[in-house]
C-alpha cells in the first residue's frame, strides 16, 4: 500500500493530512464548549485594565512570568489558590506563559500594591536586590492605548457575548462613557503613586502605560 | 516534457534562500546571545530604551531563528532536493519559477516586517505566533505559494516514485497550514471600535482562556514538529546518503518512522499543559504519547546512523559528515529528553524552568542548526560550481559550535533542575525554604556559562558565513559536478 501511495502524490497528501489531523480533532473539539464557562464571580476586565493587559503583552511580560498556579502545595503556599479554568474564561489571548524567569503573577493583586509596582517597574533591583528584571522607565512616559482597549472590550462584548453591561458585571457603554470611566479609574491609581509627571499627565486626561499596567496587575486576584 | 537530455537544475531560488538562511541566522542568533547575556548581566537590558529589553527582544529571537533561519534553510533545501529527487528543473516552467520567486520575496518582506513590528511591540503574545493579523495574512499567501510550487514540481516530475525527503517536506506544508490557521484565528478589534480611534494592528484571539491555551500548544508543540523536525529529517534523508555515497539503510524503517511520526506527533502537544487547567485526560494523553514518540524519532535517527555502516571512517576525513552525524545524534538526545520531561512527575519539576530552553536548544542548535549547515555546505559546490573554500575552517567551526552546544545544554540542565528543586523545598517547620529571588540569583553562573556557549555557537556561525561567502566568490572552479563527497580545499 505504501509503495502505491508513494507514486500517487494526491492520495499520499490526503492520507498524510488525515493521519496528522486526527489527533487534533479528537483532543480539541470535545472540550471547547465546556472549558469556556466562567467561574462564578469572574468579571470581564475594565477598559483601563484591558489597556494594561495590552501593555503587558506589548512588552512581552509573559516571556518571563507565568499566570498559572499549579495544584502543588509549594505553589499554593507561594502564590495562593491554584488556578481554575473558569477564571480564564474572558482571557483573549490566554497569558499562562511557559517560563518563570520571574515569579507567577496570577494572583499578584493579592499581595502587591500600586506603590510597590511603581517603584519596582522603575528599578526592580532596588526593590528586590538581585533581581534580573529590566527597568521599564518608558512606561512612565508612553501613553496607554485606551481607544484600542475599548475596541478590544467591545469586540468581546459584540462578537463573543462577554457580559459587559449586564447586571452586576463590568460597565462598558459608549466610547465616550468608557473613556471617562477609564480616566476616573486612572485617577484612583495615580492618587496612590508619587511620580509627579504621571500625576500631571493623568490630571491632563492622559493615561501613562504604567497606570494602566498597575490597574491590570491589581486586578489579578 | 523534454527528452533525456541532461537536466540543468536551476539554483536561483536556492541561492536566494541560502542567503537569507545565513542573514537571518546571524540576526536571530546574535539576538539570542544578547538575551543570554542580559540574563547573566541584567544592566545590558537597558541599553536601548524600551527596544532593548529582554522581553521585547525575546520574540524577535524566537521568530528570527525559527521562521527566519530555519524556514529559509527548509525552503533553500526544498528547492534543491525537490528538483533533484523529482528529476525536474524549475527553469522548465515559467509559471513555477515565478511562483518560487514570489514565494521568496513575499517571505523576505514578511520577516523584515516581523522584525520591525515586534520591535515596536505589536504582538499577539502567543508563542511562535506573535505576529499580528496583517502579517499572518501575508504568511498565508506565501505558504500557499510554496504549496503551489511544491505540488507543481511534483506534477512535472520524471521520477514516478516520490522520495522520502519529499514526504517530509509535504508533511510540513500540510500540517503547518492547518496548525497555523487554527492558532492564528484572531479578530481585528478595529471593526468593533464603535467610534473609538483604535489601532488597526490590534487583534484578539478567537478562542479564550483554557481553549486558547489548548490550541496554542497544539500549535506550539507541532510547530516544533513540522518546522524543527520533519523537514530536517527530509534533509538528512537526502544529504547524508548523497554526501557519503551510501544507500539509506532501510526502506521499511523509513516508512515505519514516517507514518508513525505523523500519527503520534500531534498528540504530544498536551505535555505543555501538564498540571494546568486543561482536562486531565489530555494531559495524560500528551504525556503517554510523548513517550511513544521515541519510537518513530529514533527510527529515523537509527536509520541514518546505520546508513553509515562500514563507512564510519568518513567521520575522520569529512567535517561535513561530522555535522550530519552529530545532528542525528543530537536528534536522538533531544527526542529522549523531551519524553522524559513529559513524564508528569518530571514535568512538575522541569516545567517553567531553564531546563526547557535547554532542551529546545540541544534540539535546535545541535539537530536543526547542524543539519542546515551541513546541507548548505553540501549544496555550495553544486550551486556555485566551486570547491568549498576551507576544510580547516569548517572543522574549527564544527568543534567550536559543538563545545558551545554542550556548554549550553549542560548549564541549562543544572540551572533548571536546581531552580525546580528550590521552588519546592521546605524547611523543617513546613515553610518554603527559599524566596523566589534566591532561586534567581543562584542561576547567575549557569546563565553566564550559557551565554558563553551561545557565543561559541555564534562565532562558529560567522565562520560558516565567511566560508560560504568565500566559496561562492573565491573557491576553485570545478569543471564537473561532484558525485558524492563534496570537494573542499584544505
Amino acid at each position: 500500500m505504501f509503495h502505491w501511495l508513494e507514486q500517487r502524490p494526491f492520495f499520499f497528501a490526503v492520507m498524510l493530512f488525515l493521519t496528522v489531523a486526527f489527533a487534533g480533532f479528537i483532543e480539541i473539539v470535545p472540550d471547547f464548549a465546556k472549558a469556556s464557562q466562567p467561574t462564578v464571580g469572574t468579571k470581564p476586565k475594565t477598559v483601563l485594565e484591558l489597556a494594561g493587559r495590552q501593555v503587558y503583552i506589548k512588552d512581552s511580560c509573559n516571556a518571563c512570568h507565568s499566570q498559572l498556579i499549579r495544584p502543588f502545595k509549594s505553589e499554593t503556599d507561594r502564590y495562593g489558590m491554584y488556578s481554575l479554568s473558569g477564571e480564564y474564561a474572558y482571557d483573549r489571548p490566554f497569558l499562562w506563559g511557559s517560563k518563570r524567569t520571574g515569579p507567577d503573577l496570577h494572583r499578584v493583586g493579592n499581595y502587591r500594591t500600586t506603590d510597590w509596582h511603581e517603584n519596582h517597574m522603575l528599578a526592580p533591583a532596588d526593590v528586590v536586590p538581585g533581581s534580573i528584571m529590566p527597568k521599564y522607565p518608558h512606561m512612565f512616559t508612553n501613553k496607554a492605548d485606551i481607544a484600542t482597549a475599548y475596541a478590544n472590550a467591545n469586540t468581546q462584548k459584540s462578537l463573543f457575548g462577554v457580559p459587559y453591561d449586564k447586571e452586576g458585571m463590568t460597565k462598558l457603554g459608549s466610547w465616550e462613557e468608557a473613556k471617562a470611566q477609564a480616566l476616573e479609574d486612572a485617577k484612583k491609581i495615580a492618587a496612590d503613586m508619587k511620580n509627579q509627571e504621571v500625576k500631571d499627565a493623568v490630571a491632563k486626561g492622559e493615561v501613562p502605560e504604567i497606570v494602566a499596567l498597575i490597574a491590570y496587575l491589581n486586578s489579578l486576584k | 516534457m523534454q527528452s533525456n537530455a541532461q537536466l540543468e537544475y536551476d539554483y536561483s531560488v536556492v541561492k536566494l534562500f541560502t542567503f537569507t538562511t545565513i542573514l537571518f541566522g546571524i540576526v536571530g542568533m546574535t539576538i539570542g546571545v544578547i538575551l543570554a547575556l542580559q540574563l547573566a548581566f541584567p544592566e545590558l537590558s537597558n541599553l536601548a530604551g524600551e527596544y532593548g529589553t529582554f522581553s521585547r527582544l525575546r520574540p524577535i529571537h524566537t521568530n528570527g531563528v525559527a521562521f527566519g533561519f530555519t524556514l529559509s534553510g527548509i525552503f533553500a533545501t526544498w528547492y534543491y532536493v525537490g528538483q533533484r529527487t523529482l528529476k525536474m528543473s524549475l527553469n522548465e516552467s515559467k509559471f513555477l519559477m515565478t511562483v518560487a520567486k514570489l514565494h521568496f520575496w513575499l517571505y523576505f518582506v514578511t520577516i523584515a516586517l516581523a522584525v520591525i513590528t515586534l520591535t515596536l511591540g505589536y504582538s499577539t503574545s502567543k508563542e511562535y505566533a506573535e505576529l499580528e493579523w496583517p502579517l499572518d495574512l501575508l504568511i498565508v499567501v506565501w505558504w500557499v505559494l510554496w504549496g503551489v510550487s511544491m505540488f507543481g514540481m511534483i506534477g512535472m516530475r520524471r521520477e514516478r516514485t516520490i522520495y522520502v525527503s519529499t514526504w517530509y517536506y509535504m508533511s510540513s506544508f500540510l500540517a503547518i497550514a492547518m496548525l497555523f490557521i487554527f492558532n492564528n484565528m484572531e479578530v481585528p478589534t478595529m471593526f468593533w471600535a464603535n467610534g473609538a480611534p483604535s489601532s488597526a494592528m490590534h487583534s484578539i484571539s478567537m478562542w479564550s482562556g483554557t481553549n486558547d491555551a489548548l490550541v496554542q500548544w497544539w500549535y506550539g508543540h507541532n510547530a516544533v514538529a513540522f518546522v524543527f523536525t520533519t523537514p530536517i529529517i527530509g534533509m538528512i534523508y537526502y544529504f547524508l546518503p548523497k554526501e557519503s555515497g551510501q544507500n539509506v539503510f532501510s526502506y521499511k524503517l523509513s516508512v515505519l518512522a514516517f507514518w508513525g511520526l505523523m500519527f503520534v506527533y500531534l498528540w504530544a502537544g498536551g505535555h505543555h499543559l501538564i498540571y494546568s487547567t486543561v482536562p486531565d485526560w489530555m494531559q495524560t494523553m500528551g504525556s503517554a504519547m510523548s513517550v511513544v514518540l521515541i519510537l518513530p524519532s529514533w527510527g529515523s535517527a537509527i536509520n541514518m546512523l546505520l546508513t553509515m555502516k562500514g563507512e564510519w571512517g568518513q567521520l575522520q576525513t569529512s567535517p561535513l559528515i561530522k555535522f550530519m552525524i552529530l545532528a542525528s545524534t543530537f536528534y536522538m538526545l533531544s527526542t529522549i529528553e523531551g519524553p522524559i520531561q513529559a513524564i508528569k512527575s518530571v514535568n512538575a519539576i522541569a516545567h517553567f524552568t531553564d531546563w526547557i530552553p535547554g532542551h529546545v536548544h540541544d534540539g535546535t542548535l545541535g539537530w536543526v542548526g547542524f543539519m542546515i549547515i551541513g546541507a548548505l555546505y553540501h549544496m555550495a559546490p553544486r550551486m556555485f560550481k566551486r570547491e568549498i573554500y576551507s576544510k580547516k575552517l569548517m572543522d574549527t567551526q564544527f568543534w567550536i559550535q559543538t563545545v558551545g552546544i554542550v556548554l549550553y545544554f549542560t548549564s541549562m540542565w543544572i540551572a533548571g533542575i536546581t531552580q525546580g528543586m528550590m521552588w519546592r523545598a521546605y524547611d523543617e517547620y513546613g515553610s518554603l525554604l527559599y524566596s523566589f529571588i534566591d532561586t534567581v540569583t543562584v542561576l547567575h553562573p549557569y546563565y553566564a556559562l550559557r551565554a558563553l556557549g551561545g557565543l561559541f555557537y555564534l562565532i562558529g556561525f560567522f565562520m560558516f558565513a565567511y566560508n560560504m561567502y568565500k566559496t561562492a566568490t573565491a573557491g576553485r572552479v570545478l569543471d564537473k559536478e561532484p558525485a558524492n563527497a563534496s570537494p573542499m580545499a584544505s
